[in-house]
This record gives structure tokens, C-alpha cells and sequence, in this order.
């Protein structure tokens, strides 16, 4: 308030405040009792827009705690048959001990584990196999080990495997169900009635399991191998069946690893042909017909890239711009067969007219090396070196060839990067 | 089926005609194509087709999410009918739209609708049985506004973008080659000689036939017209050219080769 005076800003924040609600005004006035005035006028003279603990709870004293106490009390386990007494620390509160069973003996949970009659014996579970001492004793343990057959195995007073266990346990329990039951209706949904216990199957399962666990290392790379070697033969196989190499050798590789029987009885190409199968326009064109069918577009798109494929960047580049200044679509238009043989034998001669050209410049780099002071250049030839300029002007090098032989005597041009050996200074000599 | 012994490329040996020749075949008959000497051309059948979409601008119609009414569509590039090589065409819209796979079963093979948003449609060709087992996709960004940003846009011109393309069976089934040999969407080469096809069975309804073609189709005056003939044109003039300099670039370094060589001798 005092700042707000002395700023001046009193008279302004009041009608502007009395827009919103009404209530602000008033208790901007009024000084609210808790906390300091200075305090609140921290929040800018409003109160706070979430609610905020009642100045009279401030005031308040907090509840009284509860009273706790430790006891040394007797106690029993529920889980426990025998009549065990021990004795812990117990918490009480406010002098009430705790009530309710011993905490952890919910935990003691057990499976029911059917009980024959010996006439059901006689009747259903007779077994050639086991005795009744035998399935009596395995049934016990089961009871006991709550079915861990693991541990009733180890347990077990002759020497069973844990199949032949879970076996005899499971036929039982099927007999007896489908004997007690009213109907074979009611248990089909049962779990040991739907599904049966395999032994021949479980025995397959687990030895296939320790198989794989037990391999080692080495096995596993060897595995890898095998696998990678039959794919990349598959692949080959596929793209050099189709060209016309008649002399194919196998490699020693593939025969060494393929010795799993990957690829059995089959011809193997060989690994020494190259992987990539577009560096060639044949191999392309063969691929293609490797396809059951394709788009036009995506031909072409393939036998341009082949035909790029051994040329460099640069080059790449030149040629699409020698295409564009003849006027010439980088993509056909209209890609029909006829169109788009055309389009790549115009590719073709425009990479042999710039080989040409690159050659020329090479030739006439040896040339300048030879012409030891020699300027009785017949003035024919530059004449002819301009023709670079009327058409298409390729290459800044080819220009400067044009004013090297030019200004020859004058002597003055220097050396140019298409030169390969450092220029000599001829005209020195003299 | 009378044929002459080299053309076993077709594998006459077998009675029933089933589908694509096995590939290992293929290569044999090449061999023998090789030994008897004669040049078979492989028989290579292609469909060119047309692919792109015409869209109109709403105008006053226009609302916040369709302001554009859009038709993509797949056709022969003569307006023929593409059901003789197509079965169905499946597009695959943005996932915006509800179900945004649409199939398409029976020729013209196009689908309409409305929206504001320009995207990549993936259309895949699924062909009869006894054309291929394998779809091919097509790709088409979907266009709805002007090139030109400053044209103002109207509901009686629309935006058109056509792509040309052809589809290929380099390998087709005689089945196949039989059932399409006189129809107008498919080309067909010359077929080898010796080589005679059973004539194709007439389709029941004649009536039914032209439905599927696009000749009559209210877009059909947006269409735009592909011709090779100017391309072949444009692409013969520039070889013409690009010979001219090669042969001129030969001239020259035989040329400088015989002055070097000139040189040589009078250094000696």
C-alpha cells in the first residue's frame, strides 16, 4: 500500500480491479488476519488463487501422536501342524496388540493332489510299468513337493527320469478323472483331458533345447556362417544362372562350409563372382528378367545406374547436363521400349564424347611437352580447337587450351590444371 | 501343338500350359537357342498405362477439411481396358481417411474423394492368375493446388498430373500370351515364327467389355496425350549431335597423334 502510494498507482489499480469481481476490492482493503501485512501484500495484494492453508489452522496444534510400544509376545503359526510356540517383537499401539493370524502364513499354499481308493487302483490304474508301492510313493511326494517334479525325481527311491514321473502322474490323473466323471462331457475342458501329457515329445523337446543351449561358441559362428554362405549361393545362383558364363568354377569355400547339407546335389556358383550384380549391363538386363514383371521406369532407372555405375560423380553429373543443354528429358516423358533405348544409347555416346574429350586434353598435355621451343604451329590448329566453344562449353580446361596455344608467344598464360605435368617455361630459353 | 524344335523356349513338351516357365528350364532352351543358331527375340509383353489423379477446387463449396474433390485413377494409356491384365487395384490412402485401403475390383480402376491435404498414394496392381502372382506398386504424390502459386484457382479447370509407364511380363505364360494377343492395352512383339498360339476364347458379353474401358469417362477430356513420336524425335536430333562432336573429337586426336609422332621422328 505504501508503495503503491508513493508510485502513484493507487487510483489506477482500484477501478481496474472492480471489472472482474467484486470481491477483490474488499479484501484488498481489508487486512486478512494470519499473516503479516507485508506478507500479503508479497501476492500483490490478492489473495492466492489456489487455496492455501486457513491462517487459523496455523494456529492450531498438530493431533497427538499415537503411543507406540514394543512388546515381547508368544505367538503361533497357523501354517504350522505341530503346536509351536515362539515369541517376537510385536508393535503395539496405544496399548491394543495387534490381532489376526501370523503374516505369513498366507503364504503357505499347497496343490491338491487327488487320493485314490485302491479298488480305483485295481480298477483304471494298473500299469505294467509300476508298481503300486511305486505310484503310491510317487504320489506321496508329489503331495508333499507340491508337484515339483524336480525335486521328486531327486527324492524318488528308484531311479525315474522326470518324464517317466510327470508321465505315470499325468496318465493317473486322466484315468481317474475320466472314471469319476459323470460324463466325458464335463471334464473335456479339463487341461489334462484337452491337452495330454507327450512324453516322447517332451523328451524330443528338452534334448533339442539342450542341444542349442549347449553349443558353443565356435558351433554358433560355424552355424552363422553356414547360414550366410547357402543365402548369398541362393542369391547368385539366382542372378549368374541367367548370364551366359559357361566356365564357372566352385570356390573351396563353399564347398568347405556348405558341408551341413545347406545346399545338397545343387550346382553351387561360385563366391568369386562379384556380389554386386548391376556393374554390368548384361547381368542387369538378366536380373530384369529375373522379375516376373516391372515397370518400365524402374528399367531404365536400373540399366542408368549400370551404366553409371563406372563412372564417377563428376562424370554422373556432366552427362545429365550435356542432357539437359541438348534439350533431352532426364526422365523421358513417354518411356516407351523404343524411347528408352534410345535415351540410353544417347547416355552411352555422351560418355564417349566426353572420354573423347578428356583424351584430347591428355594429348595435347603431351604435346605441349614436346613442342620445345618450337612455335611453328601450323595456324590451322586453333582454329580448330575453338569448335569446343560454338557448341556446348564443356569444361572450363577445354577453354584454356583454346588461349594456351594462343597466347603462346605472348607468354603470359598460367599453367592450367587440366595439364598434368607442370608446364615448362619454353620461352625462357630464348 | 505344332512347333518347330527351336522354339522349345515354350516348353511344348509338357501337355498342360501352367503359368511362368520354371527358370531352369529357361536357361536349357537358351542353350539351344544358342546351338541352333537362330536369334529368338524373347517374347515380352507390355501394357502401357497411365497413372495420376485430376483434382477440382470446391470454390464456395469448398470446407475447411475438403476443399478439393479428387479422382486417382490407373488407365491405359489409350484408354483401353486394363481388366484383361488387371485383377483389382488396391490404394492406400493417408491414414487420415477412414479406411484408408481402398480396393478397387472392376475396371476403370480410379477412386474419388474429398479432402485438403496433398500426400503419397501407394496403388498396387494385383493381376490375374495367369498373368502374374506378384503385385507391382506405383507410387503418385496426390497434387491438388497450381504449379503456379500465384494462379488463381478455379472449379472448372483442374489440376491434372499424368505419369506414363509401362507395365513388363518379360516372361509370360502362353496362357496368357493366348488370351491377350489381339486385345488393344497389351503389346505384344512379333512372336517368334513357329510359334502359333490357340485363338482366344471371345468373351461372353461384348456389352460387358467396353464398360471397362475409359474412353467414355467423364474425366476423360482432362486426359493428357502421351506420344513417343516427339521424344524419339527429341532424343534422335541429340544423338545426331552428340555424333557430330564424336567424330570430329576423333578427327582431332588422330591428328595431334600424327604431329606427335612428326615431332618424334624430327627429334631423332
Amino acid at each position: 500500500m505504501d508503495a503503491k502510494d508513493i508510485l502513484g498507482l493507487h487510483k489506477n489499480s482500484f477501478p481496474s480491479s472492480l471489472e472482474k469481481k467484486s470481491r477483490p476490492p474488499k479484501e484488498s482493503h481489508r487486512k486478512p488476519d494470519g499473516i503479516s501485512r507485508e506478507v500479503y501484500a508479497l501476492t500483490g495484494g490478492m489473495p492466492p488463487l489456489m487455496p492455501s492453508i486457513h491462517s487459523s489452522q496455523l494456529k492450531k496444534k498438530p493431533p497427538p501422536p499415537e503411543k507406540v510400544t514394543w512388546q515381547w509376545l508368544p505367538f503361533t503359526n497357523s501354517a504350522r501342524k505341530d503346536d509351536l510356540h515362539l515369541y517376537h517383537w510385536v508393535r503395539v499401539v496405544n496399548g491394543v496388540l495387534p490381532t489376526g493370524d501370523y503374516s505369513f502364513a498366507k503364504y503357505n499354499k499347497s496343490v491338491d493332489i487327488i487320493k485314490y481308493t485302491d479298488e480305483e487302483y485295481e480298477k483304471y490304474l494298473t500299469d505294467p510299468m509300476w508298481t503300486k508301492e511305486e505310484t503310491n510313493e510317487l504320489f506321496d511326494l508329489c503331495e508333499r513337493f507340491d508337484l515339483r517334479f524336480v525335486v521328486i525325481a531327486d527324492r524318488f527311491p528308484s531311479s525315474r527320469t522326470v518324464e517317466e514321473l510327470k508321465d505315470r502322474y499325468y496318465s493317473v490323473l486322466r484315468a481317474i478323472l475320466l472314471a469319476r466323471a459323470a460324463s466325458s462331457g464335463d471334464v473335456a475342458t479339463h487341461p489334462v483331458i484337452k491337452d495330454p501329457y507327450n512324453v516322447s515329445q517332451e523328451m524330443e523337446r528338452k534334448r533339442a533345447l539342450s542341444m542349442v543351449l549347449s553349443q558353443t561358441r565356435q558351433q554358433e559362428k560355424r552355424d552363422e556362417e553356414v547360414l550366410i554362405e547357402a543365402k548369398r549361393i541362393a542369391e547368385l545362383r539366382m542372378a549368374s544362372k541367367v548370364t551366359e558364363q559357361s566356365q564357372l568354377v566352385v570356390a573351396s569355400n563353399a564347398d568347405a562350409e556348405v558341408t551341413e547339407g545347406a545346399v545338397p546335389g545343387e550346382t553351387i556358383t561360385p563366391s568369386n563372382v562379384q556380389l554386386t550384380p548391376f556393374t554390368d549391363n548384361a547381368s542387369t538386363l538378366a536380373s530384369l528378367r529375373m522379375l516376373r514383371v516391372y515397370l518400365r521406369t524402374y528399367a531404365l532407372d536400373q540399366m542408368v545406374q549400370a551404366s553409371n555405375s563406372s563412372a564417377g560423380v563428376r562424370t554422373i553429373k556432366r552427362v545429365e547436363q550435356t542432357l539437359q543443354d541438348l534439350g533431352v528429358n532426364l526422365k523421358p516423358r513417354v518411356p516407351t521400349k523404343a524411347v528408352c533405348a534410345e535415351h540410353l544409347e544417347l547416355r552411352k555416346e555422351i560418355l564417349t564424347w566426353l572420354n573423347l574429350q578428356k583424351q584430347v586434353q591428355y594429348k595435347e598435355a603431351e604435346g605441349s611437352s614436346f613442342r620445345d621451343g618450337s612455335y611453328s604451329e601450323p595456324p590451322g590448329t586453333p582454329k580448330d580447337r575453338t569448335f569446343t566453344l560454338d557448341s556446348i562449353n564443356f569444361g572450363v580446361s577445354s577453354e584454356r587450351v583454346v588461349k594456351k596455344d594462343q597466347k603462346r608467344k605472348a607468354h603470359g598464360t598460367p599453367p592450367t590444371a587440366a595439364h598434368k605435368r607442370p608446364r615448362k617455361q619454353k620461352a625462357s630459353d630464348f | 501343338m505344332p512347333n518347330t524344335s527351336s522354339s522349345k523356349k515354350h516348353c511344348q513338351d509338357q501337355p498342360q500350359l501352367s503359368g511362368p516357365i520354371p527358370k531352369s528350364h529357361m536357361a536349357k532352351s537358351e542353350e539351344n537357342k544358342k546351338n541352333s543358331g537362330k536369334k529368338l527375340k524373347d517374347v515380352e509383353i507390355s501394357v502401357p498405362i497411365v497413372y495420376g489423379n485430376i483434382a477440382f477446387w470446391l470454390g464456395k463449396k469448398a470446407s475447411e477439411y475438403q476443399s478439393h474433390k479428387w479422382t486417382i485413377y490407373v488407365r491405359g494409356a489409350s484408354n483401353e481396358d486394363l481388366g484383361v491384365i488387371i485383377k483389382r487395384v488396391v490404394f492406400q490412402l493417408h491414414s487420415s481417411f477412414n479406411n484408408p485401403m481402398r480396393v478397387v475390383d472392376a475396371p476403370p480402376f480410379e477412386l474419388s474423394e474429398a479432402g485438403w491435404g496433398e500426400f503419397e498414394i501407394a496403388i498396387t496392381l494385383y493381376f490375374h492368375s495367369d498373368v502374374c502372382d506378384k503385385p507391382l506398386n506405383l507410387y503418385h504424390h496426390l497434387k491438388l493446388y497450381p504449379e503456379d502459386e500465384n494462379s488463381s484457382m478455379s472449379t472448372k479447370k483442374p489440376v491434372v498430373v499424368e505419369l506414363y509407364d509401362e507395365i513388363v511380363f518379360p516372361d509370360p505364360s502362353e496362357a496368357f500370351l493366348a488370351r491377350v494377343q489381339n486385345h488393344p492395352a497389351v503389346h505384344l512383339p512379333r512372336l517368334p515364327a513357329g510359334l502359333t498360339l490357340p485363338p482366344p476364347i471371345p468373351v461372353e458379353d461384348a456389352s460387358k467389355r467396353r464398360k471397362g474401358d475409359t474412353k467414355d469417362n467423364p474425366l476423360s477430356q482432362w486426359f493428357l496425350n502421351f506420344s513417343e513420336a516427339d521424344e524419339l524425335l527429341q532424343l534422335a536430333a541429340a544423338r545426331q549431335q552428340v555424333q557430330a562432336h564424336i567424330s570430329k573429337l576423333k578427327r582431332q586426336i588422330s591428328l595431334i597423334e600424327g604431329q606427335h609422332k612428326q615431332l618424334k621422328s624430327s627429334d631423332q
